[in-house]
């Protein structure tokens, strides 16, 4: 092979790496406008006039000038979006920090003390998994009722904590697993024990586990409809995804688009913002329920 | 307290055993609520089933009534019938999708990662969110897809795709695919790179094409894999109920009534909980007996690896 048909051939593998590379950007560039198009068209659609709203979003982006009529139609339904905002946020705000809590102090006793019944117990959480709660939700309904606890954020909270226990208690188990027990031994000998042990020694040393578990609690809660539907009886207490049902069906025939768009915003944000500054420890759960 | 001194056997025998109860002490609140609201409404729901319970008024025992009524209950054999086609059809359009998906962004490319997470932000918002934007997207005035087919000249009217129970269903089962398939691509993902370079490397100097190597290697060595994502995507869907009730109401001549929605309709609109109840434990049968072919499906999987 003489020097030049050498280069020619390098240069036209370069051509085709070149061509395969672009081929390759272009489809994922493709695929990219299908997943993210949705979000988008609703997010410039969210801004138009109030005039606009009822036409399809061709083009999507406000037309006529940037405006929140959207917003303020779906302030007119329920007891107004701020309400229903406040209330997904308590709900989901207090199912992360029960969550955390209620699975740290778990994780800490299935890793660290023997007990009798203990590994029945660990299957009994686990098992929970296998049973659909959208099997249980009347009995739900009546336990609830029976403690007072019907049509109330707290009742709704705690039946979310507990749905999210089987996870929340694997993972916090696993962390506290991989944490040496020397460390422990040596804060012991300085006097640290029980509770203040592991706040002060240990949760640093677990925060990467406890982060998991809080952003998966904050998108189920913060996501969950069923339940919300059935156990959430009072306007002043529904959740968001509740509400929206409200807007979905309408007045007099008529659906507001502009508020669903707006509707859509409000509950999408969130969910977007936790996952993209977390997303490190949102993958590392789902791995760890996968592999499990 | 001061026993840290081993001084004889029994004060460390009694400082275990007092751990023990402490270790109890510190699962008390998750079991709490696991007995509480979990098993508790279990036990429940299978004594309602055995009941006449309406909502107001007493209850009454019938024994297995509810069960017979449920195997004579065309409504019901019909929302089991439409859940295992949605199941089957949906199942089949995720991982069709979802396959390539993960093969796509294997690659150790620039922007790779970029991908990976943009195919997977619509599992991170809510079911119902979803739905609730995919049937703004498919509404015949307001919307995106009608009137932008109608835009590309595709169509001459904007077609209503909620309006038949054909069109209805590819809108719901587009939408689901759009909604898990970065799911089912990150769970697959972890097979793909789970298969080691020096095997596929090994396979292609003998000459094997890219289809033979995807055959005999790739999917052999990624059962387990998708045995899970199968495992993930029929449960889930078994519970599909969302995207029936905000979507459709149950469909075009309540056609699309899913098993869920069915439980839903009996038990909280016309309060028939015993009924109800009954419906929920043949429910919870089938999904435990899924579990159990999962847990089956795994160790197979391990025997052969």
């Amino acid at each position: 092979m003489n020097p030049s048909t050498r280069n020619l051939s390098k240069q036209r593998r370069a051509a085709k790496a070149l061509r395969s590379n672009s081929a390759y950007h272009a489809t994922g560039i493709a695929i990219c406008l299908f997943f993210l198009a949705p979000f988008v068209i609703t997010f410039l659609a969210s801004f138009r006039h109030g005039t606009e709203a009822r036409l399809p979003p061709l083009p999507p982006w406000p037309s006529s000038g940037i405006s929140i009529d959207s917003y303020l139609s779906l302030d007119t339904f329920g007891a107004g979006i701020w309400q229903h905002t406040i209330n997904s946020l308590l709900v989901s705000l207090a199912t992360v920090v029960l969550t955390v809590a209620v699975s740290l102090l778990a994780g800490y006793g299935f890793s660290r003390y023997r007990f009798p019944l203990k590994n029945v117990l660990f299957v009994l959480i686990i098992a929970t998994l296998m049973i659909p709660f959208q099997s249980i939700l009347t009995p739900l309904f009546i336990i609830l009722a029976k403690l007072g606890l019907n049509n109330s954020l707290l009742g709704l909270t705690l039946v979310y904590v507990t749905l999210q226990l089987p996870f929340s208690v694997f993972m916090m188990r696993n962390a506290f697993d991989a944490v040496p027990k020397e460390i422990e031994e040596a804060a012991r000998i300085d006097g640290a024990r029980d509770l203040r042990l592991l706040v002060r020694v240990l949760l640093p040393l677990v925060l990467p586990g406890v982060a998991t578990v809080a952003i998966f609690a904050f998108l189920n809660a913060w996501n969950e409809f069923l339940a919300a539907l059935i156990l959430l009886s009072s306007n002043d207490k529904y959740t968001l995804p509740v509400l929206m049902m409200a807007v979905r069906a309408g007045r007099l025939g008529a659906v507001n688009w502009g508020a669903v768009q707006a509707g859509v915003a409000v509950m999408t944000v969130p969910c977007l913002i936790v996952f993209l500054l977390l997303q490190r420890y949102y993958m590392r759960g789902l791995m760890a329920g996968a592999v499990k | 307290m001061t026993g840290s001194g081993s001084k004889t056997l029994s004060p460390q025998r009694k400082r275990r055993r007092r751990s023990g109860w402490r270790g109890l002490v510190y699962i008390a609140p998750a079991m709490a609520l696991v007995i509480l609201f979990f098993v508790m409404p279990v036990i429940f729901t299978g004594w309602m089933s055995l009941h006449n319970w309406p909502l107001m008024g007493g209850t009454r025992w019938i024994g297995f009534k509810n069960y017979v009524r449920m195997f004579h209950d065309a409504r019901f054999m019909s929302a089991l019938q439409f859940t295992a086609y949605y199941t089957v059809i949906v199942t089949i359009a995720i991982f069709a999708v979802a396959f390539p998906l993960a093969i796509f962004v294997e690659k150790q490319r620039r922007f790779v990662s970029a991908y990976r997470t943009i195919i997977f932000l619509p599992v991170v918002v809510g079911l119902a969110t979803a739905s609730l934007l995919w049937v703004w997207l498919a509404n015949v005035d307001s919307g995106f897809i009608g009137p932008a087919l109608k835009a590309l000249g595709w169509v001459d009217k904007s077609p209503n795709l909620l309006a038949t129970f054909d069109s209805a269903f590819l809108t719901i089962i587009v939408m689901v695919v759009w909604k898990i398939a970065g799911f089912t691509m990150i769970i697959l993902l972890t097979g793909l790179q789970a298969i080691p370079s020096e095997l596929t490397e090994a396979a292609r100097i003998d000459g094997a094409g890219r289809w033979q190597r995807f055959r005999h290697l790739t999917l052999p060595l990624m059962r387990k894999t998708i045995a899970l994502a199968l495992i993930i995507s029929v449960t889930g869907s078994i519970l599909a109920f969302d995207q029936f009730y905000i979507m459709t109401s149950g469909g075009p001549q309540n056609r699309m009534i899913s098993v869920v929605y069915y439980i839903f309709n009996q038990s909280f609109v016309s309060f028939n909980l015993g009924y109800g109840a009954a419906l929920s434990i043949a429910l919870l049968a089938i999904l435990v007996a899924i579990s159990i072919v999962q847990l089956w499906l795994l160790r197979v999987g391990e025997e052969r690896p």
